[in-house]
């Protein structure tokens, strides 16, 4: 049988970096095929690439046998392929119909009611319900997700992309996905799921295809194979290493929360009378689905962002009405979810991130002017401590990678000595060696005493990382539970707003 | 002030927001798809200085306006192959295309400056309309160009909110990043769209030089064109709104004329700054919380779009 898709050697360059070399991948029809592989090796690339967004610079594509070249995305959606992306692609002030039938519709007038009453239909007979007049932004992010499979089905794709589908899902919720997965495959659609998570990969996949550094390392039947076979492919090496959590010495309260109220950007009310406790030398995590509050949680605490109602108290200390600056010098250090926007600058070197915490320090300063020994001293000192990888300390810091990015922003938020850490996303989009040397971090900093928040989208981080694990859903928070005897299941279900009886354990 | 003085000031003010309903409109269509065109004053006086000289050499004021047209469309066009083209900062270029559009309007006006039209627009009253007591007088005994106003306005809404045309252009503006995965050419649509929107600036241009007032001088615009921008603003992006703006700003424009007219005590310069002082007010006013405005700003407005940037 000829495969519906096959890429031969493709090759893309982006400035600096190779983003695929040479990489193969085989298709058929009606199978669900896990792309496997870390952050960075190229998978989203190549599938984009088969959805027309990218042009390879070497290699082909095969579709039904016969060679095709997309010069733009609406050529390969006639071609049947269709993506859904990471971030949906979707115009967030228009209605869900509206983006479903984007480009897809030749009429020139549109009419709201036949419109809206097509997509409903879809929905239904696949499953994925929505409200087709609801506006995109109102929608969570499981809803916009289904708005991309929608878009996707009303242009009959025959060939469909989901990028990193269950990052924006709770587990119940992915498990559904995965149901209306198999069933489009069962229909004779091929499926391809982007992923770095091994579990899931096993769950849903008929083939799986692992890629590294841009290339494609195998393809392999699930049934012969094994999650330990497929994590030595996608890392290269055996992968042991387990974070190994010390018994819990908290004592004492670090940062107290109290009826936290506070808008978000768009004006609405985002967190709902938030109330939490660290203790120091403790973690807690906060779980959660992206946009349900953590974000302005931690920018509330960190005081860039006005609470309406409600307290923050560090160490006994009123913060509520306090400025960032002054927090800083109470102690509290801040690794925002944007590493590159809100935490480092990028075109600036490292001594220069460094020193800007530091600027108001008379040990870094002579009179108006930076003691740029005393600066670079101190650079060189965090840069070896928290094994900085950069060319050199007077370096642009975006050239580094994630992982030396997200290290360097540690480094720098630590070297103050807080006594409370908020970290928000701080393993996201970094390879499995940098997590780890995070997490070490963060655990490291627990055995000192410090007190830390850390908010977090991955289950199995905020699972192995955690003393007690707060989950918050549309700004409130829906219980705490204990680390250790915290279920995934239970915590689903409070991620979906689902009421628990297990509030105790606090 | 007696009711007559009232009334003709809302009539000279219909025809005076006519101009800033045009351009307003027109950059409302550009800023939709995403592109910021500050350019509008340049284009407006280039369309101005176009309508009159063709005007005056074949003395069909309707030829005029279509020139008028044509000519902002081609500055409108220049804006497009450098931001959209060559991805140039859009603020800066659409400056650049003021001082080009003053220079190039002055050079080609120098022969005609004073000099009279052989024929401009004249009011025509449309039956029936314009026997409304009061309304029909302000409204509907108006020139031509001033009821294609008024269906250009209904036509822009109509177009940008109920066809797919218009929702193209929309998500374009939005988010081009998805426009062009589903198949719509951003490219082709921008350049479209700053096309229109300069074409209407020139007819705006036109309607001063040929029928508001009938003449030609160098800087006939007199800052409209920035008035135009911040309506933009003032009407988030609405063109029915637009046209409620620029008829009120209309309004204050030919009260400061009268107010001189009938020798109010207050220096000539200051009446003549009212319609400055209230854009300046309306742009506070909307700066200042209501944020559902700010957030009615298209979400790209400003960008340019490469499809393989990371």
């Amino acid at each position: 049988m000829i495969p519906v898709v096959e890429l031969r050697g493709i090759v893309k360059r982006f400035p600096g970096v190779v983003a695929n070399h040479n990489a193969d991948l085989v298709l058929e029809n009606g199978e669900v095929h896990a792309l496997l592989g870390e952050n960075g090796a190229g998978k989203t690339t190549l599938m984009s690439i088969l959805a027309g967004i990218y042009r390879p610079d070497a290699g082909t594509i095969l579709l039904d046998g016969g060679p095709v070249s997309f010069r733009t995305p609406g050529h390969a959606i006639e071609a049947g392929i269709g993506m859904v992306h990471q971030h949906f692609r979707l115009v967030q002030p228009f209605t869900v119909a509206e983006n479903v039938l984007l480009g897809a519709e030749r009429r020139f007038a549109a009419s709201r009611s036949s419109t809206d009453q097509r997509v409903s239909e879809l929905g239904e007979s696949y499953g994925l319900k929505v409200d087709p007049s609801a506006r995109v932004w109102q929608l969570s992010a499981g809803e916009q997700q289904r708005v991309g499979i929608l878009k996707a089905l009303f242009r009959e794709a025959r060939i469909l992309i989901l990028d990193e589908p269950t990052a924006v899902l709770t587990p119940q919720e992915a498990t559904r996905l995965f149901e209306t997965l198999r069933k489009m495959a069962e229909e004779g659609r091929t499926v391809v799921f982007i992923s770095h998570k091994l579990d899931e990969v096993m769950a849903v996949a008929d083939r799986i295809s692992v890629l590294r550094g841009g290339e494609k390392i195998a393809s392999v039947t699930r049934s012969e194979t094994d999650k330990r076979a497929l994590a030595r492919l996608m890392v290269g090496h055996d992968v042991s290493s387990k974070t190994q959590r010390a018994d819990s010495s908290a004592a004492g309260v670090c940062l107290e929360v109290r009826g936290l109220d506070a808008l978000g950007d768009r004006g609405l009310q985002v967190l709902h009378g938030i109330d939490l406790e660290v203790r120091r030398g403790e973690v807690l995590g906060v779980a959660g689905v992206s946009g349900n509050g953590q974000r302005e949680l931690t920018e509330v605490i960190a005081g860039i962002r006005r609470p309406s109602a409600g307290t923050v108290e560090m160490e006994g200390v009123d913060l509520t009405d306090v400025s960032p600056a002054q927090r800083i010098r109470s102690g509290l250090a801040y690794v925002p979810e944007d590493r590159l926007g809100m935490g480092l600058v990028g075109s600036m070197d490292c001594v220069s991130n460094v020193m800007l915490k530091l600027s108001g320090d008379r040990r870094f300063t002579r009179g108006p002017f930076v003691n740029s020994g005393a600066a670079e001293k101190l650079t060189h000192r965090l840069v070896d401590a928290f094994d900085v990888k950069t060319p050199s300390i007077n370096a642009p810091v975006r050239l580094m990678s994630g992982g030396n990015i997200q290290k360097l922003l540690l480094a720098r938020e630590l070297s103050s000595e807080p006594k409370l850490l908020v970290a928000s996303q701080p393993t996201a989009g970094l390879d499995v060696a940098a997590a780890q040397a995070v997490h070490d971090i963060i655990l490291e900093e627990r055995a000192k005493g410090v007190g830390i928040l850390l908010i977090s989208e991955d289950l199995d981080e905020l699972l192995s990382l955690s003393d007690r694990i707060l989950v918050m859903y549309e700004g409130n928070v829906m219980g705490t539970i204990d680390g250790d005897d915290a279920g995934r299941e239970k915590i689903g279900l409070m991620m979906a707003g689902t009421h628990t009886d297990m509030e105790a354990a606090s | 002030m007696t009711p007559d003085l009232v009334l003709t000031i809302f009539i000279a003010g219909i025809a005076a927001g006519t101009t800033l309903v045009f351009a307003a409109v027109g950059e409302i269509i550009t800023e939709r798809s995403g592109v910021l065109n500050l350019g509008v004053e340049g284009m407006m006086l280039v369309g101005a200085v176009t309508g009159f000289l063709v005007n005056n050499q074949i003395g069909q004021p309707w030829i005029g306006a279509i020139a008028g047209v044509l000519a902002g469309a081609a500055m409108g066009l220049v804006h497009a192959v450098f931001v959209v083209g060559f991805k140039t900062n859009q603020v800066v270029t659409g400056l650049a295309l003021v001082i080009f559009g003053n220079g190039l309007s002055g050079y080609l006006g120098t022969s005609v400056v004073g000099e009279p039209p052989p024929a401009t627009f004249d009011p025509i009253a449309l039956p029936l309309l314009s026997s409304i007591p009061v309304l029909g007088r302000i409204l509907f005994n108006q020139d031509a160009l001033v009821y294609a106003g008024y269906i250009l306005v209904a036509g822009a809404w109509w177009f940008v909110f109920r066809t797919r045309p218009g929702l193209n252009l929309r998500s374009v503006g939005e988010s081009p990043e998805t426009a062009d995965a589903v198949g719509i050419s951003v490219v082709k649509t921008r350049y479209l769209a700053v096309m229109c929107g300069g074409g209407f600036a020139g007819l705006g241009g036109a309607y001063l030089s040929l029928a508001q007032a009938p003449s030609w001088v160098p800087n006939l615009t007199a800052g409209r064109g920035w008035i135009a921008i911040a309506l933009v603003i003032f009407a988030t992006w609405n063109p029915l709104r637009a046209a409620l703006g620029g008829y009120l700003f209309g309004c204050v424009e030919a009260l400061s004329f009268r107010l001189q007219a009938v020798g109010v005590d207050i220096p000539v310069f200051f009446v003549s700054m009212l319609p400055y002082l209230f854009t300046i007010a309306v742009l506070v006013v909307i700066s200042r919380g209501n944020l559902t405005r700010r957030l009615a700003a298209p979400a790209a407005l400003g960008n340019s779009f490469a499809r393989e940037e990371r």
